[in-house]
Parts: C-alpha cells; structure tokens; sequence
C-alpha cells in the first residue's frame, strides 16, 4: 500500500475518497459550517481539551483497562486475547466518550436543547446524562421497535429527565429515528445542539465523532505497548454506524503490521437478506447527509435491517470505513445472530464479563480468528459495552422469563 | 427556451404568478398520478412538482412521509415516476414538470440514465433536497446537457456569501423555503417575506419560488404578491388521506383547492399594483 498520510482525511469538505460529504437540506447548512468552525478552533484549544480531559477522567473513569483475557485465550489456544474495557465507562459503553465531547462544544455554542437519535439506547443514556450533568433540555428519538426491545433504557433515559420519543414512521428502528431528529433540527436549529451518536450523518459529524472516539485506540495502543513491548497484531470491533471501531482504529491506522476486522451484523445469515451488513453486502449510496455503503434495493429505496441487536440494526456505516474497505486497510466480515449469542455465553462464562450483543459479534469473530493465530500473537476486541440491557433479549430469545 | 423559462416569461406579461401544486407520485395508487396532474393544470396550476417517493424522506413532515408511504405499498420507484411524466407529456407539451425528492434514488438509477431517461420523458427540472450545490457539480454537468434545470433551494438560515454559490449553481427558478422546518410546519410569516426574497434577487435574476408553510389561498395571495412563485404541497397531498385512497376524490378535491389559491393570487396581483416581477 503506498503511504497515505491518514490525518489528511477527511479533506476541507469531509470526503473520504468517493465517501462521505455534507448531503441535507439548505436549511443546514450553516449550522454545520459553524458546528465545522467551533469543533476545529476548540480541538486545538487547550483549555477545552483540558477540560474534556478532566471530564473524561473524573466522570467517565477513563483511562479504562485493557484486560488480558488469559483464560479464553489459553481455552482458544491461539492469539493472546486484549480487551479494552469500555464497558466500564460511566453509562456501560465507549458512547458517552462522543458525549462529552459534544455536549461541551454545545455548551461553548450556547445552545441550550439537545437531541439524539438512539437505537439500543446507549448513546441516548450517554446523551441524556451528559444533558443531566450540563442542566440541559434533552430530547431522544427512538424507533418504537427499539423502545420495546431496549425498554431498561427507556426508563433510565427518563429518570435522567430526558424526553423519549418513540417515533412511529418507516420502520420505526434506529433509520428512522435519524429521519425524525434530522426533522426536530432543521426545525430548532436556533437554540438546538444534535449528538449525532456515531461516525455517520454529515461533514463534520463523521470527523468529529471519530476524534471523540479515539481515545480508545490512543489509550490501547500504549497499554498494549506498555504490557508487552509491542504492538498487537489485529484489532476487532463490532461495526454498527462504526464509532467504536474507528475510535480503536485510527490511532493504529499508519501502523502497517496491524491488521483490523470490523465486524458487522449477520442477523439470520447475509444471504438470508435479514441483516445490517452494508459494507460485506450493500452499495455506495446516499443517505442521512452522506455518501457510503448501504442496504438497499434497486429503485435506492433503503430496505429493513435484522439484527439481533438494536445498536446495529441501521442500513449504513459511517463513510471512512467506506473509503477503509475500499482501499483495502481494514477487512469487513459479518457474523450471524446466533453466533454473536455464542460469543455473549463463552465471554460470560469463561471471563465473567457479560459483553452487549453488539460487541459479542466482535467475540464472535474472535473465537474463530484466535485459534488460527499463534500465541506469541495479539488480538484486542473493543468491548464496547456491557450486557445489562441486552439481558430481557437474550432470555426470550432462549425461552426464558425474568 | 426550456419550458420554464416560457412559461415564467408568459407569467411576467400577464402579471401573475406562478402556482405550482406538489403531490407525490403513486399516492395513493400508480394509476392516480397523471389524470391528477392533468386536474391539476386545468384547475389553474402554470406547473407540477411531482414528488419522487422515497423511504427515508428527511426534510418532510406527516403528511407527505405517510404519501410516501402509501405509494411505496406499490413499489413506485425513479423509473415509474419517469415514465408517468412521460404519459402525461403525450397530451401536455407545455406545462414545465419538475421532480422533487431525494438523491439516493437518482444514484442508483445512475446519473447519466437518469439524465437520458428524464430528456426523453419530457421532464423539466429536478430538485433533491439532500443535495447542496457543494455536491452537486457531477450531476449538475449532466443534467444540463439532458436539457433538465438543477434547482437548488435558499433557507432563511442561508448566508450571503452561500446565496451566491446557490445562485450560481441555480437554473429555472429558485426555491425559497420560506420557514425552518419540513414541509407543512406551521404557517409562515408572510410579513418579513417580501425583505427576504429583496436580498435573494440581489443575487439572483432567477425566479423566485416560495414554498413550506402555505396552506390556504389568503396565504398563497399574499406570498403571489411577492414572488413569483407559489409552491403548495402538504395542503394538497393532505387531501389523498381525507379521501381515504379514492384517487377521483383526491383529484376533484385537489382542483378545488388550486382553483380557490389560482384566483385569490390572480386577485392579489391585479389589486396590488406593487408587482415586483
Ligand atoms: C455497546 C455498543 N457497541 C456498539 C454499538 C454500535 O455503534 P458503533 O458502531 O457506532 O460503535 C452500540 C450502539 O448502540 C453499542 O451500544
């Protein structure tokens, strides 16, 4: 691969190769200039990065560990198995990481109203806490799917004093939920901040999210270091709209012997055509302000996504794994539901850790990569979040009332 | 001389302006479409918007996201919209139709078969809400060669040094959205309109369409006095529903409420005497 000097992406107007962009209406657009002009000048603000740091150490309890998984390991008996404990963030997964971020260029914005869309309702609870911790007005849109399938969060979101929309259009999952806090924007864009909870939407989400994001990797690359004297050999993550994975990614991206899986969800089997796996099975398009790989049928119409877990239940990807796949630095794999479920039992029982069904797809991988490795080799996971909410899905899946 | 540059050119002589009704194509049947839009002109409508129904449609409210919805129970997708505008060119060859919608369909029909496809169709203008004149250049290209009007919309958020960067990626006319929201948001404010659209021709000799926000003929007489276009869609697509999917009703419903704004705006200009067109 010829060098390619990886922070020069996104270019001036956020594209990523063939991807990404700013694709919304008029409306928008200055919003999102202004959004481009703050998050640049406060990202090379000491103050601001001083203050995101406290917080980020004080509220969130970073820098978590990353956790040698000896047992799984030795059980596999190939690669040593890392994992980056982001489920021990404050709220249980890597989102509130963005949350932060965000919410404190909101209040450098003066703005005084946040919205967020959520799908597993992690990134709402992220958001709705940060909202709680600033003293600002919160309002999450949910599909009405989701708030059935993710109904604990539902509630916290709500003790936290966060309004809960269940939104009823489409295919009232994550998609839709985007759809409706686009709408809510474009209408309040006045007194109005909105998290986007992944590396999609528009320019400069997609950056933005990701800067957020890779503190994870920063924080693994020299724990890894630290612990071993050497760089791993793969990375894996779980791959959604893609915010946990490029958070461990791109600090290790110029890092030509480290290979990294991004893992997407399977839900019945890609053949099946029941599962949110744009990149392994879908086509560039354009869709929530930018353009990159989807799922969608021939009049470009987005179709229903399956995935057992509502944190990957979306028709996108954020645009840089887009442009990553393409040019072939990172390999996009899916996993089925059923084998995620595998991952969410073995990671339980054998470390006492119980993983959300979104991370245990990167488990999942993981128990078939590890033991094709040698054990002087490394693997981290992303542990993106722990498995509390995910406990009522997992029980009726099996046949179990709680 | 496309056909919209004539007919906003007939319009400035006669002293009117323009009214142009939006409904989705396919709602609430395939088959409704085109006797609709020959309703349409007959009531009074100088040309259509015809709305491209999409999955995901961000920048539209209630009303025309159930639309949208209704016409995708059939499968109504780019082609089927193009060849409907095709069917009702055979017996209107002077009534400008533009497309509204989004762009992720016209990427994957392809921009160059689109392009082909929409000439042949008869087609007018094309306006995708999801796509800024930043973007825009590739499609742009082609769609002039086909002979097609890119249009490009202005918000009141849009600053100066934008407005000329839409104005110069502009053809047709420009669209004015007249009140931050989505389409059928609450009624605009027609009183700081006028000041507003003063700055937009500072940058633009186009015509002027305003749209989202007009729901009555009192409104549509104020706003026809002045611009020089009047953009009506959720008061009309409103009337599929309360006709309960019965496409004759719509139609019949649909021409009542465009002959009541057709008069009241022609009403406006004549009384007015401050035509600014
Ligand atoms: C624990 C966890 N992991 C992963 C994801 C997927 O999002 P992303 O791909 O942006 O990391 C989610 C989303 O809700 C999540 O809650």
């Amino acid at each position: 691969m010829n060098k390619i000097d990886w922070a020069a992406f996104p270019d001036a107007r956020g594209h990523f190769g063939a991807y990404g962009g700013r694709f919304v209406s008029e409306t928008l657009m200055g919003a999102l200039d202004e959004l481009q002009k703050v998050y640049e000048q406060y990202m090379g603000d000491p103050d601001f990065m001083a203050e995101l740091d406290h917080d980020l150490k004080q509220f969130v309890g970073r820098p978590n560990p990353l956790y040698h998984a000896e047992r799984l390991s030795r059980e596999l008996g190939g690669a040593q198995i890392y994992l980056k404990r982001e489920d021990l963030n404050h709220t249980g997964a890597h989102k509130v990481n963005n949350t932060i971020g965000q919410a404190l260029l909101a209040k450098r914005l003066g703005k005084k109203r946040i919205i967020a869309e959520t799908g597993a309702g992690q990134h709402g609870v992220a958001t709705a806490t940060v909202a709680a911790r600033l003293g600002l007005e919160c309002v999450i849109y949910m599909g009405e799917e989701d708030t059935r399938r993710q109904t604990p969060n539902v509630y916290r979101m709500r003790l936290l004093g966060a309004e809960v929309v269940a939104v009823k259009s489409g295919t009232r999952t994550l998609k839709d939920a985007l759809n409706e806090a686009m709408r809510d924007w474009v209408t309040n864009v006045d007194d109005t901040f909105y998290i986007i909870g992944t590396v999609a939407g528009p320019h400069p989400y997609p950056a933005m999210v990701r800067d957020f994001q890779a503190v994870i990797g920063r924080e693994a690359r020299a724990q890894h270091l630290e612990m071993t004297g050497r760089l791993p050999d793969t990375l894996v993550a779980c791959v959604g709209g893609g915010s946990n994975a490029i958070g461990l990614f791109h600090p290790f991206l110029g890092d030509e012997s480290v290979e990294m899986v991004g893992v997407e969800a399977g839900g019945d089997g890609v053949e099946t055509g029941r599962h949110s796996a744009p990149l392994c099975a879908g086509q560039p398009g354009v869709l929530h302000g930018n353009r990159t790989y989807l799922m969608e049928d021939e009049n470009g119409q987005i179709i229903g996504t399956h995935s057992i877990s509502a944190g990957l239940d979306y028709p996108g990807v954020g645009p840089e794994h887009a442009w990553l796949k393409d040019i072939g630095r990172v390999s996009y794999v899916s996993v089925t539901d059923d084998q995620a479920l595998a991952g969410f039992h073995r990671l339980t029982r054998t470390e006492g850790i119980i993983p959300a069904l979104e991370t245990s797809h990167a488990i999942a991988h993981v128990l078939e990569l590890a033991p094709r490795m040698r054990p002087d080799q490394s693997i981290i996971i992303n542990l993106s979040g722990r498995g509390d909410k995910d406990l009522n899905t997992v029980a009726e899946r099996e046949g179990i009332t709680l | 001389m496309s056909r919209i540059e004539q007919r906003f050119a007939e319009l400035r002589e006669q002293n009117r302006a323009a009214l142009i009704p939006y409904v989705t194509a396919g709602d609430p049947e395939p088959g409704a479409t085109v006797p609709l839009m020959h309703a349409l002109v007959e009531a009074g409508a100088d040309l259509i918007e015809l709305g491209v129904p999409f999955s995901d449609p961000m920048a539209d409210g209630p009303v025309i996201q159930k639309a949208c919805e209704r016409a995708l129970r059939f499968g109504t997708g780019l082609r089927d919209v193009l060849a409907m505008v095709a069917e009702f060119r055979k017996t209107d060859t002077t009534t400008p139709v533009v497309l509204m919608g989004y762009l992720n369909p016209v990427e994957r029909m392809g921009y160059e078969s689109f392009a082909e496809t929409a000439k042949a169709a008869g087609l007018d203008g094309l306006l995708t809400v999801d796509l800024p004149p930043e973007e825009s250049e590739d499609v742009v290209g082609l769609l002039e060669q086909a002979g097609i009007d890119p249009i490009f919309l202005i918000a009141p958020t849009t600053t100066d040094a934008r407005m000329d960067h839409v104005a110069h990626a502009a053809r047709g006319f420009v669209y004015y959205v007249s009140l931050k929201g989505v389409t059928g948001s609450q009624s605009l404010d027609t009183s700081a309109l006028a000041a507003r659209l003063d700055a937009i021709r500072k940058h633009t000799g186009l015509p002027l369409g305003v749209g989202f926000g007009i729901r009555d003929a009192t409104t549509a007489a104020q706003v026809a006095r002045v611009a020089d276009a009047v953009v009506v869609g959720s008061a009309i697509v409103r009337l599929a529903e309360e006709n309960d999917g019965d496409p004759v009703g719509y139609a019949r419903a649909a021409a009542v409420v465009v002959r009541d704004m057709r008069e009241a705006m022609d009403r406006a200009r004549s009384t007015s005497g401050t035509a600014t067109v």
